[in-house]
């Protein structure tokens, strides 16, 4: 096979690299995990049983993967129209605002009009704190990177305001709403006892995951099914040769901008519908930005993103045991993981590729 | 509002923007050189660490300051690695070094002190301590000069080396040969290699630069700022210089006035809370917000322009 130099076969590139590129991040964790004076391999044993070892194990690897399925998507809808939207975080967290005033205010209401209600108004929120720095680079010319960051911050303070002054019950201490109580009917455990009479292990995931599936879907018809995802793509690719094509590069950022906000803002319905029954201070807890790591990871593609973040959710369950059993090892070091898959799955994407390239290029002579 | 506050509150500002102006001018080395640095946060954060561990051990500030600079710089050197030599997208390698910081700091604080990711408390004879001026002490009950005194005086010698390096990095990047190339790579790099100056070096010295500059500004957050690290104690300090930076249109002037201004509103946020101006609460959130959101504005072009060096965050390739 007559391959130009430095070619590589499709499985190298989409499968050997990334998975090599993996097992290094994790290799140097590991590295880590010596440092401090433990056995990393014990380490992963501890993190595997404690994640996917038990009923509620995996129920919490679930719900932790639904909210980084939703960050991810966020992420690789931005990556597609050659956007880095770095504020997730910032749009799951505003969007918390809106799943709590339509579940807070409607709550007279019957649930099946009150959930997807708040529903859509998280996504509503998430859109809109996406949108307006998605308009400023179609607009004005400003650095989507830079405004999506101020925009996290801006979004930090504003919560912090509105969630004290507006939120907090007169009298509480906890600077938090109050319950949502439409929204205790989403979690598998109330379903389980209200309409089956089984008693479930007692775990954060419910019905949001679904609605998880269903996004992930939704992102894969949208990008490569629909007029609009190809415009987005190409806008991606080749801004001029997109205008070529007639397509408006304006418009289709600030959309693809406002789809990457919607699907962060789904994160609210997980945490502040879904677990939490409440808005809280910092609910989104950095689940903004492992949608980075686990749309680097995830190669932007759906499918890669559901296992991607099916991993990041095992690290964050297993990492939490392994604090239990091993206090040396805090769950900080989930945060160390979580930077070393960014270095070395997006930074250092093709550091190994001209070595396997030569590799490839012998044994084929 | 209480006006005999504004000289505690101005030597306040001071405190707060030397970190804010270290980063800042680190940011500047490195995207006048064309590397975009959104790891200032990260490499901060990493050096408050290893100066306030190293402080700690050794009973030393200085030899704090050390490992603060020798930890960042292997930072920027990773960074530079990924965005000069590998090519790769340099936001993504900053958000990576931020994390890896972040994550890092706590969990060996947490191996070495045991005591959930803090460092001990340092003594005085461990951490860079206020010097007083000579003869601020004689002013002090001068109207006027004494508040002035109260200002200037009173800052440890980090704070007296940043002011200083406002001036040597605006006539380094303005009047030396090194200044001028550098400055020259950061907007068009194929130029520079034609001329037969290697791209790939400048840009490396510029992200050294930025590496000591982030190592002195977490030095002083853990050992002059504060008596020991905490967790996340950046608390985003490298992004509102990167916000300062963008501020200030990426020159050496400005960027002290943005941070000024910047540390001005934070130390105003920490003074004023729960006080009312003229009959209107001014909530201490909207203060915080001030910076970022005056730099969006900005950004947007509303007020001004603030335009970028013209190869920043494009990696270089030289067969083209």
């Amino acid at each position: 096979m007559a391959n130009a130099r430095g070619e590589l076969p499709t499985w190298v590139d989409i499968g050997l690299i990334p998975l090599l590129n993996l097992f290094i991040a994790l290799l140097v964790a590991g590295l880590v995990v010596l440092i401090i004076g433990e056995n990393p391999l014990e380490a992963m044993w501890i993190m595997l049983k404690g994640a996917v070892g038990s009923i509620k194990g995996w129920g919490y690897v679930l719900y932790y993967a639904t909210n980084f399925i939703f960050t991810g998507l966020a992420v690789s809808v931005a990556f597609h129209a050659g956007l880095f939207n770095i504020g997730g975080e910032g749009q799951a967290y505003f969007a918390g605002l809106g799943a709590a005033i339509v579940g807070l205010s409607l709550e007279f209401l019957p649930w099946p009009i009150v959930i997807p209600l708040a529903i859509l108004a998280s996504i509503l929120f998430g859109a809109f704190w996406a949108w307006i720095p998605g308009y400023l680079q179609a607009k004005r010319g400003s650095h989507i990177v830079i405004t999506t960051i101020m925009f996290n911050f801006i979004g930090a303070s504003l919560m912090v305001y509105l969630i004290n002054n507006w939120f907090r019950p007169v009298g509480k201490m906890a600077v938090e709403s109050r319950e949502i109580t439409g929204a205790y009917i989403l979690s598998f455990r109330e379903i389980g006892l209200q309409f089956f009479g089984v008693r479930l292990p007692s775990t954060p995931l419910n019905l949001t995951v679904f609605l998880a599936v269903i996004a992930v879907v939704f992102v894969w018809y949208l990008l490569w099914r629909t007029k609009l995802g190809y415009e987005i793509r190409a806008v991606g690719a080749n801004p001029e040769a997109a205008i070529y094509a007639g397509i408006k590069p304006d418009r289709i950022i600030i959309i693809a901008m406002a789809i990457s906000g919607g699907l962060a803002g789904l994160m609210a319905v997980n945490e502040v519908l879904g677990v939490q029954h409440r808005l809280l201070l910092e609910f989104a807890g950095g689940a903004g930005f492992v949608g980075i790591a686990v749309a680097l990871m995830g190669r932007s593609h759906p499918v890669g993103i559901v296992f991607a973040a099916m991993l990041f959710g095992l690290l964050y369950q297993g990492g939490a045991e392994l604090s239990f059993a091993k206090p040396l090892i805090s769950r900080d070091m989930i945060v160390v993981i979580q930077g070393l898959v960014i270095l070395f799955m997006g930074a250092l994407e093709y550091a190994f590729r001209p070595t396997l390239a030569a590799i490839f290029a012998n044994v084929e002579d | 509002m209480d006006f005999s506050l504004l000289p505690e509150i101005l030597a306040s500002t001071i405190r707060l923007s030397v970190p804010l102006v270290l980063a800042c001018l680190a940011g500047l080395w490195s995207e006048r050189s064309g590397i975009v640095d959104i790891g200032l946060e990260g490499k901060m954060l990493a050096a408050a660490f290893a100066a306030a561990a190293a402080a700690a051990h050794f009973q030393s500030a200085w030899i704090g300051m050390v490992f603060a600079i020798l930890v960042s710089l292997g930072l920027a050197l990773v960074h530079g690695y990924a965005s000069i030599n590998q090519r790769g997208n340099q936001v993504v390698s900053g958000v990576a070094i931020n994390m890896m910081a972040a994550g890092l700091a706590v969990v060996l604080g947490n191996t070495w002190f045991k005591e959930g990711g803090r460092t001990p408390a340092l003594p005085g004879s461990a951490r860079f301590l206020p010097i007083d001026l000579p003869g601020s002490a004689v002013l002090a009950d001068v109207p006027l000069l004494g508040a002035i005194a109260t200002i200037i005086s009173g800052h440890s010698i980090i704070t007296y080396v940043t002011i200083l390096l406002v001036p040597l990095t605006a006539w380094a990047l303005a009047k030396t040969r090194f200044g001028l190339r550098l400055r020259a790579v950061g907007e068009n790099p194929h130029a520079v290699d034609t001329a037969g100056i290697s791209v790939a070096l400048l840009r490396y010295k510029a992200v050294i630069i930025a590496g000591i500059l982030c190592g002195v500004a977490g030095a002083f957050l853990s050992t002059s700022l504060s008596a020991s690290f905490v967790r996340d104690m950046t608390a985003g300090r490298g992004f509102m210089a990167l916000a300062a930076l963008i501020f200030a249109g990426w020159r050496a002037w400005p960027a002290l006035f943005a941070c000024l201004l910047f540390g001005f509103l934070q130390a105003s946020g920490n003074y004023l809370q729960g006080v009312h101006l003229g009959g209107v609460e001014v909530p201490v959130q909207f203060i915080n917000m001030l910076p970022y959101l005056l730099t969006v504005i900005l950004l947007a072009g509303f007020i001004g322009k603030s335009i970028p060096p013209k190869a920043s965050g494009i990696p270089y390739t030289k067969d083209r």
